[in-house]
């Protein structure tokens, strides 16, 4: 194993608590400055990951490189790494101010230094004036700037963040989100971003790592993981998705024919898709956005007459759901609001066309450990709102 | 209807039944400071005048003051030595995955309900068997054992009441693991580790089997108090004796429970926890 030109390497990393894997042969490159977010459920093995990188665990297999020097005999506190922590690990017996301090004390700074640091430290994450109070005597939100300072203001090559948002509310996330991103890029510093929440992980990342119960199963840029999605899985995790199973009838060049349980036969571009052959059964995915409800019999584009069956309002759109012949579980549509509304063809029971253009088609290979090619409760009405 | 909620409705047996069990607790106590004041040699009613001539005997006495020495350096002794082996042992099974922990604890715990006479006498025949000679170290020794359940069943809550990343978080800023100890670990276990010192130093002070194995020719305090109940003339000062511990053992307690909830609010208000 050997370090390569990233800055920080994960080669082949995997961690076994007993018979437990939690970590499974992950391999990950991460570039300097990037902000790399780590996704997936709960018990996915993201935080292990994020812990081995930050010295807590230990890799049983693989090796973690930084600026390419293995980690793996290099305990927590010597690492160029630091960490927010999920609950921020505040000191409760210090002053925010002795928080901040705490980790300086290990570099050969003298007292002068120390607290020009600590005050720079306090002004950047906007608690100039806070240095005398505790951690009980401040806001969610404020904890989670002091352990950000704290962990800052060690400048570290690699910043940690354990679910940093997690305990804040909706709107105070937001904004933290923000002031996050911004903080990043005016440092520079390479962020490893932990998260459950995807729409955080989108509006944050450079690039995402999808991980399911320890492996990494897509590391790509948000657009390109809403987009592209190489399997169901991550296709399922990210926004919202219809599936359709299908079977290729016939593959000519650019081209694939596909026999679907709902749309019927239609066309679609094979793209670099190459997992499938003749007789193949796959799985198209499409979004709910790119799909487009009508009440003309015929639009021009490629397209299914369906029937309504119900519509979810949520401000600043719709969902809509549409029964189509051949298919259980009705396909999800959504709609700006100001949209097909307005001559209402959209009461339960009555006729719609679904169209889409070319490229809304997505082809996925169906899940070998699945039968289904709808995982969770997709369709069901309102149940994925977001 | 009531105005009140069931639970807070007043219930006149209860009180009395409280009343009642309260007295039984605590009247025989108040007996001591009572007839420590009280001008005769016998211990009886009625109350004949007041005096302060008990405490006086009391305070002139050679040999009941070298038992109280010997009993507040086997108490301190002891009880610092019990609350080193309980942070060691607390941090031990609430932070590292050790094979066994749950027999290794309850080892650790079972002095805790060996009966004291046991204890006793396996020691005595113990430090005999290895010719040892009996003395105020032995008991120590002794009280150690017996105050180390203790220490741990103090400390063991106030490791596993706060959050471990605490101490990941000191590591990751720089702090190697002795350092960890010193400014994290300690620092917020020590409302426990007070606890724990007048907790095991009381036990240790009113200790009486096992220091009356051990204790050779220097006796505690408890062996001194009971040496002297077979000369009635002595009686009166060792009820003033007794009436004092009463009062500074109240204020110990007293202190050492304050100490308690203070570390409860204290964990409470810092709230986030997984």
């Amino acid at each position: 194993m050997r370090a390569n030109d990233a800055y920080i390497s994960i080669q082949g990393v995997s961690k076994h608590f007993g018979p437990v894997t939690a970590v499974d042969d992950i391999s990950i490159d991460v570039r300097s400055g990037e902000f790399f977010s780590l996704l997936g459920a709960s018990g996915c093995g993201k935080t292990t990951l994020l812990r081995m990188i930050a010295g807590f665990e230990s890799p049983t297999r693989g090796e973690i490189f930084i600026e390419g020097v293995p980690m793996s005999q290099v305990p927590p506190y010597r690492r160029p790494t630091n960490m927010v922590f999920q609950n921020y690990a505040i000191f409760p017996h210090l002053t925010v101010s002795k928080n901040l301090a705490y980790g300086l004390r290990y570099e050969k700074i003298d007292k002068a230094e120390m607290n020009t640091r600590v005050g720079e430290a306090l002004e950047m994450v906007k608690l100039g004036g806070f240095g005398a109070r505790r951690s009980h005597e401040l806001s969610g939100g404020q904890r989670q700037r002091v352990a950000l300072a704290r962990a800052l203001i060690k400048r570290p090559k690699v910043l940690l963040l354990d679910e940093p948002l997690g305990a804040l509310d909706k709107k105070l996330r937001a904004d933290m989100q923000l002031e996050l991103r911004a903080l990043q890029e005016s440092v520079g510093i390479t962020f490893i971003f932990v998260t459950h929440d995807q729409e955080e992980a989108m509006t944050l990342s450079d690039r995402i790592a999808v991980m399911s119960h320890g492996q990494a199963l897509q590391i790509a840029s948000p657009k390109e993981l809403y987009n592209r999605p190489v399997n169901v899985e991550v296709a399922d995790f990210i926004g919202q998705m219809n599936f359709i199973d299908a079977s290729v009838s016939r593959l000519s060049g650019e081209r694939a024919e596909l026999d679907t349980a709902g749309l019927g036969r239609i066309s679609a571009p094979a793209g670099e898709a190459s997992f499938f052959q003749e007789g193949d059964a796959i799985v198209v995915a499409i979004r709910p956005e790119k799909l487009t409800l009508s009440v003309e019999r015929n639009d021009g584009r490629e397209g299914v007459q369906g029937v309504m069956r119900a519509a979810t309002y949520l401000g600043d759109r719709s969902h809509y759901y549409v029964d189509l012949p051949g298919r259980e579980e009705p396909l999800v549509v959504a709609g700006s609001d100001s949209g097909p509304t307005d001559h209402d063809p959209l009461e339960r029971g009555s006729p719609v066309r679904v169209s889409w253009p070319d490229d809304a088609l997505v082809l996925l290979p169906r899940d070998e450990s699945g039968a289904s090619a709808s995982p969770g409760d997709e369709a069901s009405p309102g149940s994925r709102a977001r | 209807m009531s105005e009140v909620s069931y639970i807070q409705r007043p219930n006149r047996p209860l009180h009395v039944y409280a009343l009642g069990y309260l007295a039984f607790l605590y009247i025989p106590v108040l007996f001591l400071p009572l007839f420590s004041f009280n001008d005769s040699i016998y211990f009886a009613f009625p109350i004949e005048s007041f005096t302060t001539e008990w405490y006086r005997q009391m305070f002139e006495h050679q040999a009941m003051h070298a038992a109280l020495v010997n009993s507040l350096k086997v108490g301190a002794t002891a009880s610092v030595l019990a609350t080193v082996l309980g942070v060691f042992g607390a941090k031990a099974v609430t932070r590292y995955r050790i094979p066994g922990k749950k027999p290794l604890v309850f080892v650790i715990m079972l002095p805790l309900v060996v009966p004291g006479i046991l204890l006793g006498v396996a020691l005595l025949l113990m430090i005999s068997r290895l010719g040892v000679t009996p003395s105020l170290y032995t008991v120590t020794m002794g009280h150690v054992l017996i105050c180390t359940p203790f220490a741990m069943a103090t400390l063991i809550p106030r490791f596993e009441g706060f959050d471990r990343a605490m101490e990941e978080a000191s590591a990751d800023l720089g702090a190697n693991a002795w350092s960890t100890f010193w400014r994290v670990t300690l620092p917020m276990v020590f409302p426990g580790v007070v606890a724990s010192l007048l907790l095991c130093f009381t036990i240790s002070f009113d200790e009486f089997i096992i220091a009356f194995m051990l204790s050779g020719t220097d006796p505690t305090l408890p062996i001194f108090m009971y040496s002297q109940l077979r000369f009635p003339a002595r009686l009166p000062p060792t009820v003033a004796l007794g009436s004092i511990i009463i009062f500074v053992s109240f204020l110990v307690l007293c202190f050492a429970l304050w100490l308690r909830r203070y570390g409860v609010e204290e964990s409470a208000s810092d709230g986030v926890r997984p």
